[in-house]
């Protein structure tokens, strides 16, 4: 295990270091040098218009994504590649299966399951991936369900539920296998505007629990509420970061008063 | 014929009945008391009785031509030799969907692998053994031994631990087997990789965030929900072999083609010893539908809100609801006049 070294002004390194992420699809680049640092136990924001490269930030943290340049590390831990000497190896896929196991990601269109009921979706991962027994991941599993307010559909398939529950039942599923860090990648985006609030309250519980997070999403009010740090991206750079009250109300960047102009 | 004599009895109408279809003032709490008579349908009922006529013709002629020779029919259809060339039959089927499932399951594995060189064989393996028709196939590996004497084991290009004939190893049903078994495998690889690849790519990607190990991914991800995709093209191909293995009375094995045509090669009763083995496919052919049926069944789960319900449910749901179907229709037919 490597340790990207420094840290932060409060003396705990930073949960997620991101540094220098450069990625390209093609021709066209769509990450060019994003630095973050997200603090355990933080809410961070993500906003930024269509295809600034906000989806692909995530899943290049979680290494669903390969990098062309540039460097993660979860609680001190490099994703992905293992340093020894001055070199850095490329790590098996079975090594970044079990790094992927500490990071959470909630997708847009929920991506649960369909064949397996909501229960076995959440028992899935722990059992298969931490190979925890087959008990005590059910046990987890309907407390979480609990935890999000569906513990009465435990035995039902996800067709058969609307699209908040869903998605309220793939952030259990995330949070099933203990992540030290939550991933959302719009996660209310897919859903009816009735809809989006119970799963905010789900995500808005987590942020009081201490979970460490980063959300990617259009919903300025629930950043104006939730976050600790508002970060704004566009063409694949970091434009500007900070308190949302400062990122939200008094902009510096002129790229950031247009977007919200737009959005607000 | 009316409609309105009963009603008009029981319920006395205005002397300007006509308008009261048409006009504003159609008063619709005075319907709630009214007899319903469903719409005719004479045309339907017309075409359905001829189709049914020449149906009763041709079952007519079946019965009474003696040509279809049913006595013959009914002495073979159960003789013995019939019988085990039935399960000789099986046995091919059987060999040859495993064989073929099994091996093609590998080849759809290397087609989706990430290395081009398995990819490439894959790709060629498929290209080879889709473009032999079968039967030369079959002929080909009949006479390996014409080929290669002997077959043996050892290091490649280097020494060899031991041989033995070929001739002996492969006999006529080896030959089938194995003739069946590749043919097989190459179109089972490409019903099993489009299973496969009609899955949603988010699924494993979910999978791949969740952690887990990649083994698992598809066997417990991701072939579950190809399955639904491959199960009716694979029933296809299991019903295509069953009949498929009457090629292989080109290599004398006794299958039920085969059989027939031993019998009426000797008693010149062509027609019903054919009708034997049509029937006896038939048969086989159900059986195999209704195992397709429930193997599907199995692997919906989740697929819809609400699954339908099985035939045999559907069959009592009928049965429950005859009571409420037969009588609203005496009343009406009673209300007619
Ligand atoms: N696999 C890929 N191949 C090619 N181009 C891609 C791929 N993935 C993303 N892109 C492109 O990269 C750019 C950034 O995509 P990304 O999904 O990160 O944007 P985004 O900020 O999440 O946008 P949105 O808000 O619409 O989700 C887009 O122009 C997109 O078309
Ligand atoms: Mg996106």
């Amino acid at each position: 295990m490597t340790t990207l070294t420094k840290t932060g002004p409060a003396g705990a390194a930073p949960m997620v270091r991101v540094r220098g992420l450069h990625k390209s699809f093609g021709r066209l680049e769509v990450l060019r040098g994003v630095d973050l640092d997200v603090p355990a136990g933080s809410v961070t924001v993500v906003l930024g218009p269509s295809g600034s490269g906000k989806s692909t930030l995530l899943r290049a943290i979680n290494h669903l994504e390969k990098l062309d340049r540039g460097h993660v590390a979860i609680d001190g831990e490099l994703i992905g590649y293992r340093r020894a000497g001055d070199r850095l190896y490329e790590l098996k896929e079975r090594e970044v299966l079990r790094q992927r196991t500490g990071i959470g990601f909630v997708f847009q269109n929920f991506n649960l399951f369909p064949h397996l009921t909501v229960l076995e979706n959440l028992v899935e991962a722990p059992v298969a991936a931490l190979r925890r027994p087959r008990a005590e991941a059910r046990a987890t599993a309907l407390a979480l369900l609990e935890r999000v307010g569906l513990a009465d559909k435990a035995a039902a398939y996800p067709r058969q539920l609307s699209g908040g529950q869903q998605q309220r039942v793939a952030i259990a599923r995330a949070l099933a296998l203990e992540p030290k860090v939550l991933l959302f990648d719009e996660p209310t985006s897919a859903l009816d505007p009735e809809l989006v609030g119970e799963v905010l309250d789900v995500i808005k519980d987590l942020a009081r629990s201490g979970t460490t997070m980063i959300v990617v999403t259009h919903e300025i009010g629930f950043a104006r509420e939730v976050a600790d740090t508002v970060v704004f991206m566009d063409g694949g750079v970091v434009v500007e970061q900070g308190p949302p009250a400062e990122v939200l109300d008094r902009p510096r960047q002129e790229r950031t008063r247009a977007f919200l102009a737009k959005v607000l | 014929m009316t409609l309105t004599t009963d009603t008009a009895a029981a319920r006395p109408r205005p002397a300007a009945a006509a308008d009261h279809d048409h006009g504003h003032d159609l008063d619709l709490d005075e319907l709630a008391g009214l007899r319903t008579v469903p719409a005719r349908h004479p045309w339907r009922w017309a075409a359905g009785i001829a189709a049914l006529v020449v149906l009763a013709q041709f079952a007519h002629g079946l019965a009474t031509n003696p040509g279809w020779d049913w006595a013959t029919f009914r002495v073979y259809f159960t003789a013995d030799t019939i019988l085990q060339a039935i399960g000789r039959t099986l046995e091919l089927t059987a060999y040859g969907t495993v064989l073929g499932f099994l091996l093609g399951a590998g080849v759809a594995a290397m087609r989706l692998s990430r290395s081009a060189v398995l990819r490439s064989i894959a790709w060629a393996y498929v290209w080879v053994f889709r473009s032999i028709p079968l039967i030369v196939q079959l002929v080909f590996w009949f006479n390996l031994s014409y080929l290669y004497k002997r077959f043996g084991f050892g290091i490649p290009f280097g020494p060899t631990f031991g041989d033995f004939e070929t001739v002996g190893v492969l006999g006529a049903l080896g030959a089938a087997v194995l003739g069946l078994g590749l043919h097989q495998a190459a179109f089972a690889a490409e019903i099993i990789r489009g299973g496969i690849i009609a899955v949603d790519a988010g699924q494993r990607e979910a999978a791949a965030a969740l952690g887990i190990p990649r083994w698992r991914q598809a066997r417990r991800i991701v072939l579950p929900q190809a399955m639904r995709g491959i199960l009716p093209a694979a029933a296809n191909e299991v019903i295509s072999l069953l009949k498929g293995t009457s090629v292989v009375y080109v290599m004398a094995i006794g299958e039920l083609f085969y059989q027939t045509q031993v019998i009426y090669g000797r008693t010149g009763r062509v027609v019903p010893l054919l009708m034997v083995a049509t029937v006896w496919y038939v048969v086989l052919t159900t059986v195999l539908s209704i195992g397709q049926y429930y193997v599907e069944r199995h692997f919906a789960r989740g697929a819809q809100r609400t699954p339908p319900p099985t035939p045999l449910q559907r069959v009592r749901a009928f049965v429950h609801s005859l009571p409420d179907r037969t009588r609203p229709a005496a009343r009406t037919s009673g209300g007619q006049s």
